[in-house]
């Protein structure tokens, strides 16, 4: 069996990080600068609601500065693996976690972890958009303002640029004083993004985030991936599969809870090593 | 059950050839269809009878109440004249005299003692006190006539609205034949008449009706509402706040949900008991004030804006929440800038009710002495004040035929206090719903 120079550095980072799966990274066009280094990294990390283990013993490396979609049918636990990233689980009291799942070498659940400081670096955008009931200007500020970035002029400029990062700075220029309820759902969740965007995060966590949105829609936020690939670490979490296979490089394929294949994109969808996976991919599901 | 219909009718239609599904479905859409006719129909019913027991309510109040902004005055000329007012300390003048003597003068050919009685009694005490207060502010120099339009009493004032009938036997009615004589003289003299009652609407209590007025419990019922407010709407909000986010969720805190959805139910003269032992007995407080009237009615209406918070705050959509959270903010930061402004206006909704309630209540205000006579106008928080349920309450109780009508239109007058209280709540509301 033959290996490339990616598939090698993939299986050094895999054995220096420790997990059990293989990895490899894509064809040497698609890859990216500084990317492939393990930025979230799961080890025998399971996530209960009270008895219910909705996520059982994962192993896996997120690596940085790549798309990773995570499918599988729905209950199989790969929103709740998402929103365990940046802890937005806290809000279900009965949910904790075992095992550990780190970030740049940070335990994520560890004690001396400031969750508000961890979901400032892993920002997420929902299912539905969800704009505050504010101006669209506002909406981007919200996050910097947080943060305490107060002067006017800098606003203006992270609200540009995550606007024009957010491939919307086009259609609400001259609207920025709006309330950004009066949107449509596309322009909505593409501007969730650029809030999410304006506070700089190093992780994107997208959670089906074209599933309330129509194909032009949903195209445009395809889109959108694509051009914030290769500066941010992005998972995505989708029903759609020619969506996962369309936009990602990795793909994460969940089923009951535990993960069943990780592997990049092309091959999970070409060439499955699991049966299970072979049997969603292709629809044969029961 | 559905299930066996379904299956049996299954089994018809096998049995009896092909019946189509969408026959089954007509045949039982015209019950479905008169069913929902009928539902529509009771409720049109319901809002009918309320509107009619509604409109009869207001109509019966205005009917009977509308009469008391009315009242009868009488002009008196008012010889004074040296010597009549102590020089050293007007104050103490016998003004009393004076009227009386205005009085005889108006009708030389009353003598006799009985009659002259008679004859004092159609003007109401209030002349004196009216004529006081004009001496005292423009002492006369000399000689002078005061002309002074004088409150009627309160019997002259039923027989001129037309509450007394003239023509019944003498002992029916209130007033002898001879007063009503003077009377009929001093009408076609023209010197007396039907004017708009402003004492009802400036004075305190008075145990003449004619005197008496709704001033004093309104200004009690404000100081009294703003005692509630200020301390009710803070506290409530922020116990809903701890409760809904912050709260574990433990016995503990199941315990005192509990609690506080029975303290909604709880009738409020226990509240006026607990008033009365804590703060009166043990810390003291002044008895019959605004101030303890308020505290009560706190804790009267807490529950019920806590209930209302919680339920607004339940309501704000999670997704809020995550937004909120996703970008970085505290809890703090997600409940003052996105939760508590979207459940504002519910919470707002919740405190109206609770004052409503508190404005309209007298039973715990029994119990800390809010029940007593007080003709002073309360001038503070710690002033013995009555509120306006009470006022009505007293004048409903007073056997006076004049204090039916200043009954209705007190009732009228907390109608319109609380309409009031609702429109700035209302106003409120909206900005804030605006604003989101």
């Amino acid at each position: 069996m033959q290996m490339t120079a990616g598939e090698k550095e993939a299986r050094e980072v895999a054995a220096k990080s420790d997990t059990n799966r293989e990895i490899f990274l894509p064809p040497e066009r698609q890859r990216v600068k500084d990317g492939g280094k393990p930025h979230v990294s799961a080890k025998n990390f399971s996530i209960f609601y009270g008895d219910f283990e909705a996520v059982k013993k994962v192993n896996a490396d997120i690596l940085s500065k790549y798309v990773t979609a995570i499918i599988g049918p729905s209950g199989c636990g790969k929103s709740t693996f998402l929103r365990a990233i940046n802890r937005m689980n806290d809000l279900i009291p009965s949910c904790y976690t075992t095992g550990t799942i780190m970030f740049d070498g940070e335990d994520i659940y560890g004690r001396f972890t400031d969750e508000v400081q961890l979901r400032k670096k892993i920002g997420m955008v929902f299912q539905k958009p969800n704009p505050f009931p504010k101006s669209i200007f506002d909406n981007i500020a919200y996050g910097p303002r947080l943060h305490g970035v107060n002067d006017k002029k800098t606003l203006e400029e992270i609200v540009e640029k995550s606007l024009l990062k957010a491939a919307l700075w086009d259609e609400v220029k001259d609207r920025l004083d709006r309330n950004a309820l009066g949107l449509s759902g596309g322009q909505q969740q593409r501007l969730c993004v650029a809030r999410t965007l304006a506070v700089e995060p190093e992780i994107l966590l997208l959670d089906e985030p074209t599933s309330a949105l129509d194909p032009k829609a949903t195209a445009k936020i395809e889109d959108l991936i694509e051009e914030l690939r290769g500066s941010y670490t992005i998972l995505i979490v989708t029903h759609n599969m020619q969506q996962a296979s369309r936009v990602s490089d990795y793909t994460m394929f969940y089923y009951e809870g535990d993960l069943v294949e990780y592997a990049p994109t092309k091959q999970l969808f070409t060439n499955p090593r699991d049966q299970v996976t072979e049997d969603y991919i292709t629809g044969r599901f029961s | 059950m559905s299930k066996s219909t379904t299956g049996s009718a299954a089994r018809s239609s096998a049995s009896s050839g092909r019946v189509k599904t969408i026959d089954i479905v007509n045949k039982g859409l015209k019950s479905r269809y008169r069913k929902e006719k009928r539902f529509r129909v009771y409720g049109l019913l319901s809002i009918i009878a309320s509107a009619v027991f509604l409109a009869f309510l207001l109509s019966s109040i205005v009917f009977n109440g509308y009469s008391a902004f009315l009242q009868t005055y009488i002009k008196l000329d008012v010889p004074v004249k040296t010597g009549m007012i102590n020089e050293q300390n007007p104050r103490r003048s016998d003004f009393q005299g004076i009227i009386k003597a205005a009085i005889r003068d108006y009708f030389p050919d009353v003598t006799e003692r009985k009659d002259t009685r008679e004859l004092y009694s159609i003007f109401s005490s209030g002349a004196a006190f009216q004529l006081r207060e004009k001496v005292l502010k423009n002492p006369p120099e000399g000689d002078t006539t005061i002309s002074l339009w004088v409150p009627a009493d309160d019997d002259v004032d039923m027989l001129m609205k037309g509450h007394m009938k003239r023509d019944v036997p003498e002992s029916e009615r209130r007033l002898s034949d001879k007063q009503l004589r003077w009377i009929e003289k001093l009408e076609t003299d023209k010197r007396i008449e039907k004017r708009f009652n402003t004492t009802f609407f400036t004075a305190g209590d008075s145990r003449e009706p004619e005197l008496a007025g709704i001033w004093g419990a309104v200004k009690g019922s404000f100081y009294t509402m703003i005692v509630t407010l200020v301390l009710s709407f803070p506290i409530g909000i922020a116990a809903a706040v701890y409760l809904e986010e912050f709260a574990p969720k433990n016995i503990a805190t199941d315990f005192i949900e509990v609690n506080i959805n029975n303290l909604a139910a709880v009738p409020s003269i226990v509240f006026g008991l607990l008033g009365l032992a804590v703060f009166l007995n043990f810390f003291g407080m002044p008895r019959s004030t605004p101030l303890v009237g308020g505290i009560v009615l706190m804790l009267m209406t807490l529950p019920t804006i806590i209930i209302a918070s919680r339920a607004a705050l339940k309501a704000v959509p999670p997704s809020i929440r995550e937004a909120a959270l996703g970008v970085g903010s505290s809890k703090l930061q997600v409940i003052t800038g996105h939760v508590l402004p979207l459940a504002l206006p519910g919470m707002l909704t919740g405190t109206i009710i609770g004052m409503a309630q508190a404005l309209g209540e007298t039973a715990p205000l029994l119990m800390i002495g809010m029940v007593a006579f007080i003709v002073d106008i309360p001038g503070g928080f710690t002033d013995p004040a009555a509120v306006m349920p009470v006022q009505i309450y007293l004048w409903a109780d007073s056997p006076e035929r004049a204090f039916v009508e200043r009954t209705s239109a007190a009732i009228m007058v907390l109608l319109a206090f609380l309409v009031s209280m609702n429109a700035v709540a209302v106003i409120m509301r909206k900005r804030f719903e605006r604003r989101w």
